[in-house]
């Protein structure tokens, strides 16, 4: 089946061929497709090139946007389905079928509040900090792969990238807290600080690993490596290790229970977002929610495969099967699974100590994400991985 | 020595949070253990549980006659002063008279259902009913006369 888009009089006519002989051209049908086609008429009818760019980037932003406020009502519903499940009870029922619209009217609410601001705050750095951590954030999202050919910006240094570029919303978190002149918030902010700082370690070592395994930092290419299985899968025990390891420090990067010291319901009444209100609040939400699908989606991306099929060795006609579910929807069950159990966590642990916190990472995540990037480097040269 | 407890550690940790997710997980898996009563909805089949307490009332037979002897029991147990009991001079047949309650007063908003004249009463004239919807526009209607009009003390009962 192939797609071609001609346009004649402005009109869009689609012809499909269907083509039954292959199932690669079955699949080439896909986003990256359409996506081309979409620059192509853009290139076709504004004959500037830069006008062109400037478009293509636009129509990227508003949806990428538009797909993220999606997902964070939907991450929100799911959010208090699962802790309602879990904790024995319904969760929102009220609001549209079976609660599915209980956000659009929490959202509703926000918009409506009062956005106060606080007499002795520091007025510009209270503005700027939910900004910021939104950017931060959304920063993140660009090398991600949504699906094949599909991603914003296929940066070659893409692990690296995220893993710098995600740690700067702990100066948006700092920023709230500081700015805040409330005590408690300014408490919540530093102690987020001590965590980010530590528990970013972990992460980059644990990310390490696949890429002394699949030799190369840009995601596209980590993807394409596991084309014949899945690194953790591929890796054994010490992937494993460190994939755990993953889940565990980038749910404290992203402030998630059992480690939310920084807003900390119960002792510091919201932590570093305590004098926000109204749809500031809402955009630490928002934040939150987006945190929380980034960190996923690379934890997908680097150990399941992202949007590549589940493929066994050369086992030609189980992969070919496996090829016939798009890439997109590999890509999201993936990541929704690892958003289920991160989410499994919130509502099953309870609140670490700031002690404990730290001894967490610095006697025991770390020491182990070290010996295992020794044994993952050791498997590499050896060669003992399938 | 060291290493053996560090490793020991990790295991207990790991198995201990890999018990606790195993309950979460059961728990969102199996929708029937959910106890949530939704309460507006399920009206009609609610039941409370035993002990229940929603208000005090005075079980009449369907003579309409009550087992209350008008001993005031009950009024001097209570720590609010919920109740009052308005008692009367009774003509027996035989010529004598006896002591009974004319009405039994009793302040539903000054009640903190702690069933202390329930336990008071001798008799066994007022117990604790499981009806919880009190809430009204008036405080007056709080209220209540709990013996019906025209009943009379049961037979037997002193």
């Amino acid at each position: 089946m192939e797609l071609l888009i001609l346009f004649r009089n402005q009109r869009l006519i689609l012809h499909l061929h269907f083509k039954t002989n292959t199932v690669n051209q079955f699949l080439t049908i896909s986003f990256s497709s359409i996506a081309a086609a979409i620059h192509n008429w853009l290139a076709l009818s504004i004959p500037n090139e830069t006008l062109v760019k400037v478009i293509d980037l636009t129509i990227t932003g508003v949806l990428l946007l538009g797909f993220l406020v999606i997902l964070c009502f939907f991450l929100g519903y799911m959010e208090r389905k699962v802790a309602g499940f879990m904790q024995a009870r319904y969760g929102p029922n009220r609001v549209g079928p079976y609660g599915s619209l209980q956000i659009v009217a929490d959202t509703v609410k926000l918009l409506f509040k009062e956005g106060l601001t606080p007499k002795a705050s520091d007025k510009f750095l209270f503005h700027l900090a939910p900004v910021i951590i939104v950017v931060a954030s959304l920063l993140v999202m660009a090398p991600i792969a949504f699906a094949s050919n599909f991603q914003i910006w296929d940066i070659s240094i893409g692990v690296l990238y995220m893993s710098s570029v995600s740690s700067i919303a702990v100066i948006g978190i700092l920023m709230a807290g500081y700015s805040s002149y409330n005590k408690y918030s300014l408490l919540g902010a530093m102690r987020s600080g001590a965590q980010i700082v530590s528990y970013e370690l972990s992460v980059g070592l644990s990310l390490i690993a696949i890429v002394i395994l699949s030799g190369s930092l840009q995601l596209s290419h980590i993807v394409e490596s596991q084309r014949d299985g899945w690194w953790i899968y591929k890796g054994h025990l010490p992937i494993i290790i460190s994939f755990v390891i993953f889940l565990i420090a980038s749910t404290a990067e992203i402030n998630r229970a059992p480690f939310d010291l920084a807003e900390a319901e119960q002792e510091l009444t919201a932590g570093f977002h305590t004098e926000y209100s109204g749809m500031k609040f809402a955009m630490f939400l928002l934040a939150e929610y987006i945190n929380l699908f980034v960190v996923s989606a690379i934890a997908a991306t680097i150990f399941f495969g992202g949007w590549m099929p589940f493929h066994l060795g050369h086992w030609e006609a189980f992969n070919h099967i496996m090829n016939f579910i798009p890439g997109f929807i590999w890509f999201f069950g993936k990541t929704f699974f690892i958003i289920f159990i991160i989410m499994q966590f919130r509502w099953t642990f309870p609140r670490l100590r700031v002690d404990q916190l730290l001894t967490l990472e610095w006697k025991y995540l770390l020491p182990i994400s070290m010996v295992n990037t020794i044994l993952v480097t050791v498997m590499a040269i050896m060669g003992w991985h399938f | 020595m060291f290493l053996k407890d560090y490793f020991t550690t990790i295991f207990k940790s790991t198995k201990s949070l890999l018990t606790g997710m195993k309950l979460t997980g059961y728990y969102f898996t199996h929708p029937k253990e959910i106890k949530t009563e939704q309460y507006p909805d399920n009206r009609a089949t609610l039941t409370m549980f035993d002990r229940f307490k929603g208000e005090v009332v005075m079980p009449h037979d369907e003579k309409n006659e009550h087992r209350c002897t008008g001993c005031q029991a009950c009024e001097i147990a209570c720590p609010n002063g919920t109740i009052k009991i308005i008692t009367k001079q009774e003509l027996q047949p035989d010529g004598k008279k006896k002591k009974a309650i004319d009405t039994f007063v009793y302040h539903l908003e000054l009640c903190t259902m702690c069933n202390m004249c329930v336990v008071a009463c001798p008799s066994d004239a007022i117990k604790m009913a499981q009806t919880f919807e009190h809430s009204v526009y008036d405080k007056k209607s709080l209220k209540k006369v709990l013996n019906k009009p025209g009943s009379k003390i049961m037979e037997g009962v002193e």
